[in-house]
């Protein structure tokens, strides 16, 4: 639930994609590093017209296309993932394909926070600045939380900026709940000429149901049908207020 | 001996490739030296991608490559690629199904004296589970030139092992290939020796010293350990009193085993796996290391020989 409003930026008014035709040509690529946040991503490619919301209902059922983490099995999904640090070396990838092809597609790759205690993303961070990758944004879904607890308690990451500056990468931060920061955000990719672009959001974990907002219990946890409908009453209270 | 070693018919074949086709993508990880890649660099700067050591990192941005479009060769140690980035073959290879070729060189104990660290006794009993991913020791030049080409125009996902120095011819330059099929390089009735990679060459030697005793040994090069040619692997089978396997690898999931699941379930037959034991392998030359393991010729002889005299007794 923290990177919804991330998922929702980017494939609604940010990358070129076209759900009738998930393979054309020069498309923008998107990569769920942090594949274990798919029921966002699922409901999100679903509602953009990738597949039929019935769909959603077969998540994880015998023969469903929908698994518990990406596959392309799913329409407009690009590569399968969940485990971690590996989606920025195939987005680096991705995005040096492009450039050396001059196809001008751009590759968004989703990350979490406390993925990165996976050491293989600093490789990745170190070719993307080498190769000057400016066709290649990544977000870091930074709620803070990981499965165990904050993720500075469990092992420290920061300083996330200093890193990602230090590898050649242009780093800017915002709300990632704030739908017109993250548009505008990535309408300045890449933020310089040259660089590939960081894009850390600020998001909260569980964001919009009060019981489960930055509560790292929450990583993983499936509401009881009592907790799942006071969850769904709060979001359409929400929804409707707007 | 052969004049150049496989990793290097390799190369030679992609810079022809390369030319031909600017699709062609090689990635390497500070490996240019030992695969050979200089010439490839030099004359396709643009269809080559130095990634340093990171060899998670190459397979990764290979998976991409290929994804977009690419075709991909990530060339390397085999010793790091099939155990370092272990996950990113099973991940971003094998289960999204991107096409990626990875050339794993100094494969087996080519790198003998290094120890373990540099050893890969385990890579055909790792990757061979992954699905789809195929694994390929071809044992000469001529055959590594063949089945790079091959793979050139093939959309599949392939490990293929080679190992540092050159080995004697096997092959012509005039021989056929065929993707899949095992050759068959001599045929007895006595026993027949199955061999991939390094260890043919030993397995032809052997077959000589069995047939100044009177023996018949069938040679089969079985360069395709995945998908294995079982069709050849149950007529030696059918055709001999007994087979022998040998590799440059644990005796634990590789050749051996691959061919022990067809003839136990189809044709059981006796046979002998021959490689390296459930330990840390000596530290030595290569030819050592197979002397000392009996992967050699006169090792290969000694064992096929106590083989077919026990069903004698």
């Amino acid at each position: 639930m923290s990177s919804v409003d991330i998922l929702v930026s980017l494939y609604f008014e940010v990358m070129n994609i076209d759900p009738e035709n998930p393979d054309m040509e020069g498309r923008d690529r998107f990569i769920l590093s942090k594949g274990h946040s798919v029921e966002s991503y699922h409901a999100v490619l679903s509602k953009r017209g990738f597949f039929s919301e019935k769909v959603l209902d077969t998540y994880g059922d015998y023969n469903s296309i929908l698994a518990g983490h990406p596959t392309r099995k799913v329409p407009g999904i690009e590569v399968n993932s969940g485990a971690l640090g590996h989606g920025l070396s195939v987005g680096v990838g991705m995005a040096l394909a492009a450039k050396r092809s001059g196809s001008g597609c751009r590759a968004f790759i989703l990350m979490g926070d406390g993925e990165h205690g996976e050491g293989s993303i600093m490789e990745a961070a170190a070719a993307a600045g080498h190769y000057h990758l400016d066709n290649l944004v990544a977000i870091i879904d930074r709620n803070g939380l990981q499965i165990s607890g904050k993720t500075e308690d469990v092992m420290r990451i920061e300083n996330l900026e200093a890193k990602y500056l230090a590898c050649g990468w242009s780093v800017r931060t915002c709300n990632g709940h704030d739908m017109d920061e993250l548009k505008k955000s990535f309408n300045h990719a890449p933020f310089e000429k040259g660089k590939p672009s960081l894009l850390i959001a600020h998001t909260v974990k569980g964001k919009g149901v009060s019981f489960m907002e930055d509560k790292a219990s929450w990583h993983h946890k499936v509401p009881s049908a009592e907790e799942l409908d006071l969850a769904l009453d709060e979001l359409d209270l929400k929804l409707n207020k707007k | 001996m052969g004049t150049i070693p496989c990793r290097t018919a390799i190369t030679d074949a992609l810079v022809e490739e390369g030319k031909k086709n600017k699709d062609l993508f090689v990635v390497t990880s500070d490996a240019r030296g030992s695969v050979t890649l200089e010439k490839y660099a030099d004359l396709l700067p643009d269809q080559f991608v130095e990634v340093g050591i990171a060899e998670q990192n190459a397979v990764g941005i290979g998976a991409g490559l290929a994804l977009a479009g690419k075709k991909v060769f990530v060339c390397g140690p085999a010793c790091f690629y099939s155990a370092r980035a272990l996950e990113q073959l099973k991940v971003d290879v094998a289960y999204s199904e991107a096409s990626v070729k990875v050339i794993g060189v100094s494969g087996g104990v080519s790198y003998g004296a290094l120890g373990s660290t540099h050893h890969s006794l385990h890579d055909i009993a790792a990757i061979r589970t992954f699905p789809g991913l195929n694994v390929y020791l071809p044992s000469d030049r001529h055959q590594s030139a063949w089945l790079t080409r091959h793979l050139v125009d093939s959309d599949e996902s392939a490990y293929v092992r080679v190992g540092r120095n050159a080995v004697p011819d096997i092959y012509t330059e005039h021989d056929l290939f065929e993707a899949g099929k095992a050759s068959i390089l001599r045929r007895g009735r006595d026993i027949a020796l199955i061999a991939a990679g390094e260890t043919v060459y030993h397995a032809l030697h052997a077959a000589e010293l069995l047939e100044k005793e009177g023996f018949q040994a069938s040679v089969i090069d079985m360069y395709c350990i995945k998908p294995i040619d079982e069709e050849t692997i149950l007529e030696a089978a059918r055709n001999n009193s007994c087979m022998l396997t040998v590799e440059e690898h644990s005796i634990f999931g590789g050749l051996g085993a691959a061919v022990s699941e067809i003839i136990s379930q189809k044709h059981p037959t006796l046979l002998k796996i021959l490689g390296i034991p459930d330990e840390n392998a000596i530290h030595a030359r290569p030819l050592e290391v197979f002397s000392h393991y009996q992967m050699d010729g006169p090792g290969i002889y000694k064992n096929a020989k106590s083989l077919i005299l026990s069903l004698k007794q």
